[in-house]
């Protein structure tokens, strides 16, 4: 009995160390491949992802970027964290894994619950992952990562999935109702219509990409400002003037507003900005009065065959 | 000659970039109203105070993207538009040739 407890107990913990590596092997693969890439250079090196590999398409090359790369390898490491988190899960939370699990969950499906109502039950796993996602690949930048939300290829991706999600929603009302939707309040307002409803992904994708991209550039900018003021104040130094002395600090200050709030935030942002879109895309009472059409017509369907 | 052009455009980028920036005035005033809004309502009433933030926050995000599209045009017109608009003026000048 206690043999067989033991050895549940190693694959247990074997597991566990596995799940533990796939949530840190990725983004060590992600650090190195970076340092393998990043030409040397000193002056301000403000630039978007680099590009790892150009694959030969038909069109235009196949462009594998920094940012691609990245944002896999969070999934990744976040699909580890998922598996760590839910590894062994019991009746009755025994665990701290299991209690923050279900702490995430509950958390997740008290939001959804509360902006977007008891009918678009199952979306939480949705916004759970793109807040997750987001935040990962934001707060990737702590350890050195390029964040892919910093690309607006990314984030732009997810604001096309949004999109593709909400129309779907309105297409729940009926075609109809879907084409007509573009003609109010008057007719002349169509063309308008057209340009707000193709608004909503450029301007969440834009969104969510230029509060992290404006961040890193901010902080760049301030870095090598520091790393100058500190060559002309302490230069004349000896050996302490080699060392950027004043570029300890202010960085650090900055990066915890940039990185770690405004991507939280940002995260935040765009999950709450998803769950308004989709269900304002098919209202509460249209919802119901629709219900009540398809009771009215059931009743008259019946009574006629009676 | 070809150096006359090249200086205007960077030039140009350069004040564009500073103009597209102006758009960060309205987001600055709508955002400061809405946080003056929130401070009174929390003030009114200090229970809603994590509804009333989590609206403000949201409100301000909203508010805060016409802002972030004249920085997006800023950054391009300083770091993406100068290579674009320096191959076009190469090739006008080899056409010209």
């Amino acid at each position: 009995m206690t043999e067989e407890k033991r050895g549940g107990d190693r694959r247990f913990r074997r597991t566990d160390r596995l799940l533990i590596a796939l949530m840190i092997l990725p983004l060590l693969g992600c650090i190195v491949l970076k340092v393998l890439f990043t030409p040397e250079s000193e002056g301000v090196d403000i630039s978007g992802a680099m590009i790892f590999l150009e694959l030969p398409a038909p069109v235009q090359p196949l462009v594998i970027t920094e940012s691609q790369v990245n944002s896999w390898a969070i999934m990744l490491s976040l699909l580890g964290l998922c598996l760590y988190l839910t590894h062994g899960l019991k009746e009755k939370a025994e665990t701290k894994r299991q209690l923050i699990a279900e702490w995430i969950v509950e958390k997740c499906e008290g939001l959804v619950n509360a902006n977007m109502g008891e009918r678009f039950a199952g979306y939480e796993y949705l916004v759970a992952a793109i807040m997750g996602l987001s935040a990962l690949s934001s707060l990737s930048c702590l350890i050195g990562l390029f964040a892919p939300t910093g690309d607006v290829n990314i984030t732009a991706g997810w604001a096309i999935l949004v999109f593709a999600l909400v129309t779907w929603t309105k297409l729940q009302g009926g075609f109809l109702n879907y084409l007509k939707g573009f003609t109010e309040p008057i007719p002349v307002f169509t063309p308008m219509n057209f340009i707000s409803e193709f608004s909503l992904p450029v301007s969440m994708a834009f969104r969510h990409y230029g509060n992290v991209m404006s961040g890193a550039v901010i902080s760049a900018l301030v870095g090598t400002a520091l790393r100058g003021l500190s060559r002309l104040v302490l230069g004349w130094i000896p050996v302490v003037g080699t060392i950027p002395l004043l570029q300890i600090g202010l960085p650090a200050i900055l990066s915890i507003y940039f990185d770690v709030f405004s991507g939280l935030m940002q995260a935040f942002i765009f999950a709450m900005l998803t769950m308004l879109n989709v269900s304002g895309a098919f209202p509460q009472e249209a919802w119901e009065k629709r219900q009540q059409k398809k009771a009215i017509r059931k009743q008259r369907a019946a009574m006629a065959k009676a | 000659m070809v150096e006359l052009a090249m200086g205007i455009m960077l030039g140009l980028c350069g004040v564009g970039a500073g103009i597209a920036l102006i758009a960060g005035i309205g987001p600055g005033i709508g955002e400061g109203q809405a946080v003056a809004a929130a401070c009174e309502a929390i003030g009114r009433q200090p229970e809603a105070k994590s509804d009333v933030t989590s609206t403000m926050i949201m409100g301000c995000a909203i508010a805060e993207t016409t802002g972030l599209y004249g920085l997006i045009i800023g950054i391009l017109l300083i770091f993406v538009a100068p290579g674009i608009f320096s191959g076009v003026l190469k090739d006008t000048v080899l056409a010209l040739k």
